[in-house]
C-alpha cells in the first residue's frame, strides 16, 4: 500500500518569500491545516483530458517552417520516492522561445515572437515512466520583480501523478546558468541540494548527433512503499 | 539496505504565462456530458489575494466525485461504476475579475476512512504568479446535511469553518459562489496534504 508523508520542509519552498515581490499579498498568513489522507487525496485525475496529438511532444514540429533557436531533447523519467516508475501520466510544459518571449498576450518583453513557435506540449510517459520532447531552448528574459531582474532559462512543467497528493507543478532550469544565484524563485527553495534537483543534466547519449542536444530530468513525485514497520498503528 | 529514497521535487509557480500550456482548452470548465446523472450545478469562484483585489492571472483545478460520490479513479474500490458521463476533473483560469465557473454536478458523499462518510465537497487547487507552491482547499455546500458530522471540517477552527462553505447564488437558480481569500482576516483555510 502506497503512502504519502509530507516532504521535509526545506525541500519545498515557503508560500511567503518577500524577495519574488508577488507572494508577500497573496502568500497565506494563517498557517495551513494539516489533512488526512481520504478517498478525496488518494484518488486524483488521471489520463490526459484530451488526446495527445502527433506533435504536441516536438514542440519543433507544430507549424509549417522551423523555429529559431537550439534545439533539444528533453528527456527522463516519472518516478515515486522510491524510484518506481509512474507509468501512463500526463506531462505539460510550457516555455518562452529561443529569444526569451512567450507567445502570451500579457508578455511585453520587446523580443522577437517566433511565428513557428507556440512553446507548449504535452505527452504521456511510457509504460516505465520514461518521457522525451523535443523543443528549442528557451531564452532568459527580464521581468519587473527588483531593478535587472532576469529569469534564468527555464520550462515550467505541469505533473499529475497517481493521486491529488501527487500533482506538481515546476520549473526546469539548466546547467551553469549563471543567473540562478540571482533568482528568487529558484532561490525561495531553502535546501540547497532540493534547489539542484530543478536544474537538469547535460547528457550526451540523448543527444541526435548533427541535430540536437540532450538534457536529461528526472521528476520524483510524492508516495513510497509502506514498509513493514511503517504500517502498524 | 538502507537504500536513501529520492526526495519529491520541489514546486515552483505557474507563473503569469501558463495559460499557453495549460488552459488553452476552455472545455475543462464543463464536468458533465449529455445525460450525467445527479443536480446540474454552477460554482463560481472568485480569488481575491491580500488586499481583497481580484487575482487575474490565477487557476483553479477541482477533482470530484459523481452524483453517486463514485471517484473515477482505480484506489476507490466502492461497487459502483463511475459515470460515464461525468469527468471529475476540472480546470480553467480565472478572468480579470479573479472569476471561473465550472459547470458540474452536486457531488456525492464518499467515504472518510473510519465508518461515516464526508460531507460533499469538491477538492481544489489553486495555482497563480506569486504562490510558489499549489494551495489546496476544499469547498462544501451550506445546508448540506453531511456539515454536521464531516471529519475534516471538525479539525478546522470553528470560526473559520465558514470559508470552507459556498453559498448559493440568490439570482442564479442552481449556482453556488465560493471565495477564495489568499490573505486576510477572512482568509480561506488551506491544508497541507
Amino acid at each position: 500500500m502506497k503512502h504519502y508523508p509530507r516532504p521535509e520542509q526545506d525541500d519545498q519552498p515557503p508560500f511567503l518569500y518577500p524577495p519574488y515581490t508577488s507572494t508577500v499579498r497573496r502568500a497565506p498568513a494563517k498557517p495551513l491545516i494539516q489533512l488526512p489522507h481520504t478517498l478525496s487525496e488518494l484518488t486524483g485525475p488521471l489520463y490526459g483530458h484530451n488526446p495527445i496529438g502527433e506533435t504536441d511532444n516536438d514542440l519543433t514540429r507544430q507549424h509549417p517552417g522551423e523555429p529559431i533557436g537550439e534545439r533539444i531533447i528533453v528527456a527522463g523519467q516519472v518516478m515515486d520516492e522510491d524510484g518506481r516508475p509512474i507509468p501512463h501520466t500526463l506531462i505539460e510544459l510550457w516555455q518562452s522561445n529561443a529569444a526569451g518571449r512567450y507567445r502570451h498576450n500579457q508578455d511585453g518583453h520587446p523580443a522577437p515572437l517566433d511565428p513557428n513557435f507556440t512553446g507548449a506540449g504535452r505527452t504521456m510517459t511510457d509504460h516505465n515512466g520514461n518521457y522525451r520532447f523535443m523543443t528549442i531552448k528557451p531564452g532568459a528574459y527580464p521581468w519587473h520583480n527588483h531593478p535587472n531582474a532576469w529569469r534564468p532559462a527555464h520550462i515550467h512543467f505541469s505533473l499529475f501523478g497517481p493521486c491529488f497528493i501527487t500533482r506538481l507543478v515546476t520549473q526546469m532550469y539548466f546547467p551553469n546558468d549563471p543567473l540562478m544565484p540571482f533568482d528568487p524563485i529558484s532561490q525561495s527553495i531553502p535546501d540547497e541540494r532540493a534547489r539542484r534537483r530543478l536544474i537538469s543534466h547535460f547528457d550526451l547519449s540523448l543527444t541526435e548527433p548533427e541535430f540536437a542536444l540532450g538534457y536529461r530530468f528526472d521528476f520524483v513525485l510524492r508516495g513510497r512503499e509502506a514498509r513493514p514497520f511503517e504500517g502498524r498503528p | 539496505m538502507s537504500r536513501d529514497r529520492l526526495r519529491s521535487l520541489p514546486s515552483q509557480t505557474v507563473g503569469p504565462f501558463y495559460h499557453l500550456g495549460l488552459t488553452a482548452n476552455t472545455s475543462l470548465g464543463c464536468l458533465t456530458r449529455p445525460g450525467a446523472k445527479g443536480d446540474h450545478i454552477r460554482v463560481c469562484f472568485r480569488l481575491l489575494d491580500g488586499d481583497g483585489a481580484p487575482v487575474p492571472d490565477g487557476m483553479v483545478e477541482i477533482w470530484q466525485a459523481d452524483a453517486a460520490g463514485k471517484y473515477d479513479h482505480p484506489d476507490d474500490t466502492q461497487e459502483q461504476a463511475p459515470d460515464p458521463a461525468f469527468c471529475g476533473f476540472g480546470r480553467l483560469p480565472t478572468d480579470a475579475d479573479g472569476i471561473c465557473k465550472f459547470d458540474t454536478v452536486y457531488p456525492g458523499r464518499v467515504p472518510d476512512g473510519r465508518s461515516g462518510c464526508q460531507a460533499s465537497h469538491l477538492n481544489v487547487s489553486v495555482f497563480a504568479r506569486g504562490l510558489l507552491g499549489r494551495l489546496c482547499t476544499r469547498v462544501y455546500f451550506e445546508g448540506d446535511p453531511g456539515l454536521v458530522e464531516d471529519s475534516v471540517l471538525a479539525l478546522v477552527p470553528e470560526d473559520r469553518r465558514q470559508t470552507l462553505i459556498a453559498g448559493r447564488d440568490l439570482r442564479q437558480p442552481g449556482q453556488w459562489n465560493f471565495e477564495i481569500r489568499l490573505q486576510g482576516e477572512r482568509e480561506t483555510v488551506f491544508f497541507d496534504i
